[in-house]
């Protein structure tokens, strides 16, 4: 079962509100497809993003995937160790394992409402044949 | 005559084994009404015996560099070529095999490609460069691509029109479709002024790109011009010629970000304009935007150093849709022709043969303006190339001297409006004093003719 | 025994005051200073410093290290690794050839003119297409000069025209090409092997612009269904490009401009032989049909009487893909290639090149699964599925393996439809005796313990490299210790 305290997108990020800032990370779903990290290419703090747009990407030995921000904002925080060793990506993704955080243009209390809710990517997850 | 080796036995027994009675049962799928009901209208066969001589009379149709004096350049040059070069590189074990995805078979051609990028990276005093790209063009167009993911800016582009016009005619071409708009600075000095570039600069352009010698000839103020980029945030993209380096400041010592090359002159022959080489360096810190092949140092399971293609993914067949660059195959044979050629001339080598270069060309023009009426046309420091001013037509001009035996020089007129009446003339390490000589005199001669000509 | 010289670094070989090549005495004065010193270098660069036999023997024992076609079978599927003749090494070398310059006037060049001159009207004549560029240097310039030519061709005609529709058995360069184009690139499914037609009736619409299609396909298909495929896309006004990477199945037997194509790349050096290189060069010129022609790349060579010149004068060309005229030295050995089998000689190749393929597929249909059936054109995909299932052997260990017998591997994990992949293409130029050992060596390995086969290859100098570390930390070139 994926965390009840969350919000999804499509491509498999998880989205945390707190405050007017949101955490981002990959779901274990999404983790546990990539094997063998070469390298993780984050933003950069400060740099402003619209919800859904390409902000960084996982390269694996044979495949790049790209980081889509779920909501818009400004980059606030990036978990930079990661780049060293991105080990606590697939070890612990929804804890050690986060990615960036935004600070959210606009009505925070909002901001999250456009992703999917815990149960409706579940379905997905389901519906994908995972 | 298809060098195809199975016997008439052998297909027979092919066809059994497949279960079809006859080849033509293999191409069912094929529906009648798409299939080509006649021979191919193309020429018949012809034996070794026959073709050998028809492409020897085709050859002997043409003027090259063998059986005329050439001084023609503009991205092209008659460098010599030391016979380890060919010796090497006509290994079939070199030349016919693919791309090297299986590394284990492959470490002959994996390690050349370590090498090549190494000594690329010592020649441009660069910290990495990849296996290769097309040729020059491409290399600049690739460069500009590569600036844009660095930078970030989609924007513009400053381009020097000293750059070399079929290098600025490749880029608009590739642009074409895509956000980055060019803004050509104009050279009328015969180089690219740093307050053109000043004025033209701000933080929505992602690079300037100049070429230095640039197709004059000409030096750039390359390190003014880096300092400019670098105080908005741009990068300087510079076109070399890797023959300069043997004396000249190398693009990693002047500021460049990315340095790219017709690698041509590294012990490729002219070939009427290809396959050559594209060359690319950058820095450190771009080195998962660079485009095209790179080979890495690795260990194989046993810990032994090997080598692999790595950072596949940038690759555009595996970004697809996403990619951000054209190229898809390195020019491996060239390249390969490029390590020997550096590490046979070695540091001596190369530095020799940019000061027999840079010496012969002064000589040359201190002839020609001795000699005849004629000026160089642009007061700017030069390498190897010159760029004259004529008194008489310059097509008649050329004219008069390839009768002499002299490819001359390359008249100006088709890529610059203004230069009608200019044309550029190249000095390699293997031209001699007395070619240079007979080159100025035959010169001369053609502007004698030329003011009698005009006289009568 | 193992050539440790060869493994060394040149770098390493390395000795302060060595020399190879030697350069004359300069026989002018001295440049008196006239280039200011803020431009100079204060050293050379530090190239290394070896003799001359230390260069040949490094390079060729390195070269030692290496399969190639003229050592070993190279059955690797979509890349024709086919004979490269001796004699197109040779001639190509000639010097009123390959020390002609690009730039030198038309008149003084009228040899090598006219060989191109008959090379783009071979190339229109094989495609069953109008006109032909010879600029693009590699297929995938090819493509993108094609998709070019397209979007100029529609902007012309006033129609914005913004998506390219590709089928998602066809080469990743595809998609990429389209997208340095300008074009979205949408993807339509395959079904059993062949373009699925209602993926494709629901996605052509007015703003097609492009189809890309491979035929014979990656699977190594004839798409069945090619005229009504090209029927539909040219009813929804859009063009029909054909990626020509296996032309080699085809030659003199269907030309894609009779069955529908409006545009299509070769690779010169698959399928007209031009040696590989070990990644290049390449040659990838464009045909096009007639309404195409005027957007084609400058320069054509055009005929004027018995004078051959090139025509730049090309107000609607999209302009140049690359500098100069092409890649022409790998132009030459296509051209001597034609003209060495003439029209029954490339006849001859497809109908060989598809009968060792079938051949090879009748001995390995029963010890392999080929999802697409017992019957292909000059190339065929075995799938390593079930072995992986049940032995966990993986396409990547058979091919490994293979490397151990001499044999190169086949193309794997390609196409992305086909689990486990292994694709396999034999060529013509193959006899039935390598087949058959190539046959009993796959049949054998079957049969080799997972655990031995996971350490393959077993008798090269290097096995498996590592990577995952080469991506992670590259080290892309030597450093001084």
């Amino acid at each position: 079962m994926v965390p009840g305290n969350l919000r999804y997108t499509k491509t498999h990020e998880w989205a945390l509100l707190e405050g007017d800032v949101v955490t981002v990370g990959i779901t274990k779903f999404a983790a546990d497809q990539l094997t063998d990290i070469t390298y993780i290419e984050l933003p950069s703090v400060g740099k402003k993003t619209i919800a859904g747009s390409a902000c960084g990407n996982i390269e694996t030995v044979k495949a790049v995937s790209d980081l889509y921000s779920p909501v818009g904002g400004e980059v606030c925080a990036v978990n930079s160790g990661l780049t060293a060793d991105a080990a606590p990506l697939t070890a612990d993704p929804y804890g050690t394992g986060w990615l960036f955080k935004l600070r959210v243009t606009g009505n925070a209390a909002d901001a999250l409402s456009g992703l999917l809710t815990p149960g409706a990517y579940q379905n997905q997850l389901e519906s994908e044949g995972h | 005559m298809s060098y195809v080796q199975n016997t008439a036995e052998q297909q027979a027994a092919m066809l059994a084994s497949i279960g079809v009675d006859c080849i033509e049962a293999l191409f069912a799928p094929i529906p009648s009404e798409l299939r080509l009901k006649r021979l191919l209208d193309i020429p018949a066969a012809m034996s070794e015996i026959e073709l050998t001589r028809h492409m020897t009379a085709l050859a002997s149709r043409n003027r090259n560099a063998s059986d005329s004096v050439c001084f023609l350049g503009g991205g092209a040059y008659d460098h010599f070529i030391p016979a380890v070069v060919d010796a090497i590189c006509s290994r079939s074990e070199y030349y016919t095999a693919y791309t090297p995805y299986q590394a284990e078979a492959s470490q002959g051609s994996l390690q050349a490609f370590f090498e090549f990028q190494t000594l690329i990276c010592q020649l441009t005093g660069m910290e990495v460069a990849n296996a290769s790209l097309y040729e020059g063009g491409t290399s600049v167009t690739e460069a500009v691509l590569m600036a844009a993911g660095v930078t970030g800016r989609h924007g513009r582009v400053i381009v020097a029109e000293s750059v070399h016009p079929d290098y600025r005619s490749t880029l608009k071409t590739y642009l074409a479709n895509l956000e980055p708009k060019v803004t050509e600075v104009p050279t009328p000095e015969g180089f690219a002024n740093p307050d053109d570039i000043r004025k033209v600069l701000d933080d929505q352009t992602s690079c300037v790109v100049l070429q230095h010698p640039n197709f004059f000839g000409c030096l750039e103020e390359v390190e003014e011009v880096a300092k400019l980029c670098h105080a908005v945030g741009a990068l300087l993209v510079v076109s070399f010629d890797p023959i300069s380096l043997g004396i000249l400041k190398k693009p990693g010592d002047y500021g460049a970000d990315i340095a790219v090359a017709e690698g041509q002159g590294l012990g490729n022959p002219l070939n009427y304009g290809g396959p050559y080489l594209g060359l690319l360096a950058c820095r450190e810190a771009y080195v998962r935007k660079i485009p095209g092949r790179v080979v890495g140092q690795t260990t194989d399971r046993l810990g032994r150093r090997t080598y692999a293609l790595t950072l596949q993914t940038r690759e555009q067949h595996i970004r697809r849709e996403k990619a951000t660059s054209n190229i898809c195959t390195n020019q491996g044979l060239m390249a390969l022709k490029a390590a020997v050629h550096l590490t046979a001339l070695g540091p001596s080598g190369l530095r020799e043969t940019a000061h027999l270069c840079l010496n012969k060309a002064h000589y040359a023009v201190a002839q020609i303006e001795t000699m005849t009426d004629m000026r160089r046309r642009f007061n700017r420091p030069f390498f190897k190339e010159f760029t004259l001013q004529s008194s008489v037509p310059v097509h008649s001009l050329l004219e008069h001297a390839r009768d002499d035996g002299y490819l001359a020089g390359l008249a100006l007129a088709r890529w610059y409006e203004g230069l009608e009446d200019c044309f550029s003339v190249t000095v390699t390490e293997k031209r001699t004093r007395s070619e240079i000589d007979g080159l100025a005199r035959s010169l001369q001669s053609a502007v004698r003719h030329g003011v009698r000509a005009v006289m009568a | 025994m193992e050539k440790n010289q060869s493994t060394a670094l040149i770098f390493e070989l390395s000795r302060s005051g060595r020399r190879c090549a030697r350069l004359p005495v300069s026989d002018v004065p001295d440049a008196v200073v006239t280039i200011p010193q803020r431009f100079m270098a204060d050293a050379p660069p530090a190239l290394p410093e070896l003799g001359e036999l230390d260069v040949v023997r490094h390079f060729v024992n390195l070269s030692t290290k290496n399969m190639s076609i003229d050592t070993n079978f190279y059955p690797l599927g979509s890349c024709t690794m086919k004979y490269n003749p001796k004699r197109h090494e040779r001639l190509a070398a000639l010097a009123g050839l390959a020390d002609v310059h690009p730039l030198q006037d038309d008149e003084t060049c009228q040899g090598i003119l006219g060989l191109l001159y008959e090379m783009q009207s071979y190339l229109a004549e094989i495609a069953g297409l109008h006109g032909v560029s010879l600029q693009p240097a590699a297929g995938a310039q090819g493509e993108l000069t094609a998709l070019l030519v397209a979007s100029a061709y529609f902007k012309d005609k006033g129609q914005k025209r913004t998506r390219v529709l590709i089928p998602d058995s066809a080469h990743g360069t595809n998609p990429a090409s389209a997208a340095i184009a300008g074009f979205d690139a949408v993807q339509i499914k395959s079904q059993g092997g062949y373009v699925d037609l209602e993926d494709l009736k629901a996605k052509l619409d007015d703003r097609t612009a492009v189809f890309m299609i491979t035929n014979p396909n990656t699977l190594g298909l004839f798409e069945k269904q090619i005229a009504t495929i090209t029927k539909l896309v040219h009813e929804a006004g859009g063009l029909v490009y054909l990626d020509g990477a296996n032309m080699n199945a085809i030659l003199g037997i269907t030309r894609p401009g009779d069955f529908g194509a409006d545009m299509m790349h070769y690779n010169v050096h698959k399928t007209f032989t031009g040696p590989h290189g070990a990644g290049g060069p390449g040659s990838g010129p464009i045909a096009v049909r007639d309404m195409l022609i005027p957007y084609l790349p400058s320069p054509l060579v055009v005929r004027q009487g018995d004078r051959y010149t090139l025509d730049e004068d090309r107000p609607q060309s999209i302009g140049r893909v690359r500098s100069f005229f092409g890649n022409v030295g790998i132009l030459i050995r296509g051209y001597c290639y034609i003209r060495t089998l003439g029209p029954s000689g490339l006849r001859e190749v497809s109908d060989q090149a598809v009968l060792n393929a079938n051949y090879l597929l009748s001995r390995l249909k029963d010890q392999f699964e080929v999802p697409q059936g017992d019957r292909c054109m000059h190339e065929f995909v075995a799938s390593c599925r079930t072995l992986r299932r049940e032995k966990n052997i993986s396409a990547m260990e058979i091919a490994k393996r293979l490397l151990d017998f001499g044999y190169h591997a086949p193309t794997v994990y390609f196409p992305l439809v086909v689990p486990e992949a292994l694709m396999i293409e034999p060529t013509e130029t193959e006899n039935k005796e390598t087949l058959d050992a190539f046959a009993d060596t796959l049949i054998k390995i079957k049969g080799e313990d997972a655990a031995f086969l996971k350490e393959a290859p077993h008798t090269l100098s290097r096995s498996r490299p590592d990577e995952v570390k080469a991506a992670k930390e590259p080290i892309l070139r030597w450093k001084p210790a």
